[in-house]
């Protein structure tokens, strides 16, 4: 077996083990923190897709996180206030149905990768990097001046959402959700990056000239990848605001976006679990770092700095190797 | 009708012109080669017809149609497989990888390319960036086939790779005219190959087609006064 599929399996079966641990132990503060992480990884293995297969260095990712969390706080909201979203032409009214939020957040941050990308993906390289992350200051700055929803302060929702069969408040049964989801796009995304798509999308990030003399579009391929790669954000986001059960602007600051392309280049640009490597190390250095000290970013900052000059490949390369396979 | 017609096409490079007027043309189940010494033009009137450089004036029709405002992955779905000079693979692709990330259903398959270049099925798992030179320049040829075009052009395919190998490459050309229908049109420095296995020729001189005809009637007069040999 190869040292990196090792690596995987030890990786995915780390956040079951450990929750498991801390329920046993009655740590639930600690299966929440090991939720966010599953979550955080999420988010990152959707901005994989474009950043690690498709070469493309987003800094707007937060607004599909954020577009997630809000679709979450909307829905929620008005499901708890018994006020209708819209009333107009016909009456909409909120839900907290997990599956029903899920739906609509990714829709939605499907639906604003589609614009997002089909602007942004005419540029390349540092002029790419700045319309998207102008792209998320924009959602930002819109969410902070929406007073409907909480505009700075952000939206509170008392009760988590429902999903069928589940008690959701139970903190081990919301990390299997949670949990099962992120097995779920993992195995999509392994499947992806073998199939003619990801290959191309891969060959693409090489040398798009190339691509294009065997009749692939690279801008498709790579709207595409943006687009799967903002919704699984998206649900990431909706999942995120359902664990703190509160959404507010910050899911869409720049500081968001930066921080999932921190779990990725930690982990590993490129590798299936490089995220999930890289968000469970950025939460655990917080929860050890953080009550040390107020500047606890700065130790972060420093294994950063050393991943990027010593560990090209992140903690999943410098312990499986540099090389990028796909089988 | 020719599958692939060029007219007058001239084409530059921001401000240097390149191409100054190209007339060529290539039938279903021809070989053509396209001869000329260096930097008269052979690449870019390759990169015009797969649409990588633009032209400025003339015409290039495939099947009749005029493709001027295709881009180049339209132009290849249209039918135009290209192998590029200094083979360019995608490296970081296995071979298997690299002939699955170009395929469209048709003719060439997995197995026919393999089955044209048995080195490949040997080295599917492998990485291209550690395949030798000839094997690269293989799975380049076997990438371009697996889009099944109608008209592949090779360029400079043999160039760097030991005689051995370059008679592995010539084969397959050669299989390729005697068993398909596959127009080529092949850029190439071996003037005494080329005789063997094209039709006809067409030379370029300083970006221009200056001679046209059939193999058999490019005599060393010529090939003195134009390819320098």
């Amino acid at each position: 077996m190869r040292r990196e599929t090792i690596l995987n399996t030890l990786l995915y079966l780390a956040m079951p083990v450990a929750a498991g641990l801390a329920f046993v132990m009655g740590e639930t503060f600690l299966i929440t923190l090991i939720t966010r992480a599953a979550i955080f990884a999420l988010a990152a293995v959707g901005l994989n897709l474009a950043l690690g297969l498709g070469g493309l260095v987003s800094l707007g990712h937060a607004a599909f996180f954020g577009i997630g969390g809000y679709a979450m706080g909307i829905l929620a909201h008005h499901a708890q206030t018994y006020t209708p979203i819209m009333d107009t032409w016909f009456v909409l009214e909120g839900t907290k149905s997990m599956p029903v939020i899920w739906l609509v957040a990714i829709a939605s941050s499907a639906l604003a990768a589609l614009a997002i990308g089909a602007l942004s993906l005419r540029t390349s390289g540092v002029y790419f990097i700045m319309i998207t992350l102008a792209f998320g200051q924009m959602f930002y700055y819109f969410a902070i001046s929406w007073p409907a929803y909480g505009g700075e302060d952000g939206l509170s929702i008392y009760v988590r959402n429902d999903f069928p069969g589940l008690n959701t408040l139970d903190p081990m049964q919301f990390f299997a959700l949670v949990f099962a989801i992120l097995s779920g796009v993992l195995w999509w995304m392994g499947r992806l990056a073998r199939a003619p798509f990801g290959l191309a999308l891969s060959a693409a990030r090489q040398n798009a000239e190339r691509v294009e003399t065997v009749g692939l579009g690279p801008f498709r391929l790579r709207l595409v990848a943006f687009v799967i790669s903002g919704a699984v954000t998206g649900l990431a986001g909706a999942l995120f605001a359902d664990l703190n059960r509160f959404v507010s602007p910050t899911m869409f600051s720049w500081q968001m976006s930066g921080e999932f392309i921190v779990f990725i280049v930690l982990g590993g640009v490129g590798r299936l679990f490089g995220p999930v490597a890289g968000a469970m190390l950025f939460v655990l250095l917080e929860h050890l770092l953080s009550p040390v000290s107020d500047f606890w970013l700065i130790y972060v900052g420093t294994i950063l700095l050393l991943v990027v000059l010593f560990a090209r490949g992140g903690l999943i390369g410098s312990l499986a190797g540099r090389e990028v396979a796909h089988d | 009708m020719s599958l692939l017609e060029l007219e007058s096409v001239q084409a530059s490079y921001g401000p240097s012109q390149a191409l100054f007027g190209v007339d060529l043309d290539v039938a279903e189940g021809e070989l053509v080669a396209l001869m000329g010494r260096n930097g008269m033009g052979k690449s870019s009137t390759i990169k015009v017809i797969s649409r990588l450089l633009k032209h400025k004036s003339g015409t290039v029709k495939l099947d009749g149609h005029d493709i001027a405002a295709l881009p180049p992955h339209k132009a290849a779905r249209a039918g135009l497989g290209l192998v590029p000079e200094g083979r360019r693979c995608f490296a970081n692709l296995t071979v298997r990888e690299n002939l699955i990330a170009a395929a469209r259903a048709g003719h060439w398959d997995m197995a026919r390319v393999t089955a044209l270049f048995p080195r490949l099925e040997e080295r599917q798992t492998q990485l291209a960036a550690s395949l030798s030179g000839g094997e690269q320049q293989m799975l380049a040829i076997g990438r371009a086939l697996m889009t099944n075009p109608r008209l592949l052009m090779l360029d400079e395919a043999t160039e760097g790779l030991a005689p051995v190998v370059r008679q592995e490459i010539w084969a397959a050309v050669r299989t390729l005219k005697t068993e398909t229908g596959l127009g080529l049109l092949v850029v190439d420095k071996s003037l005494a190959e080329l005789r063997r296995i094209a039709d006809r020729a067409v030379i370029l001189e300083r970006g221009k087609s200056v001679w046209r005809g059939d193999m058999a009637a490019l005599d060393r007069d010529i090939a003195d006064k134009f390819l320098g040999v």
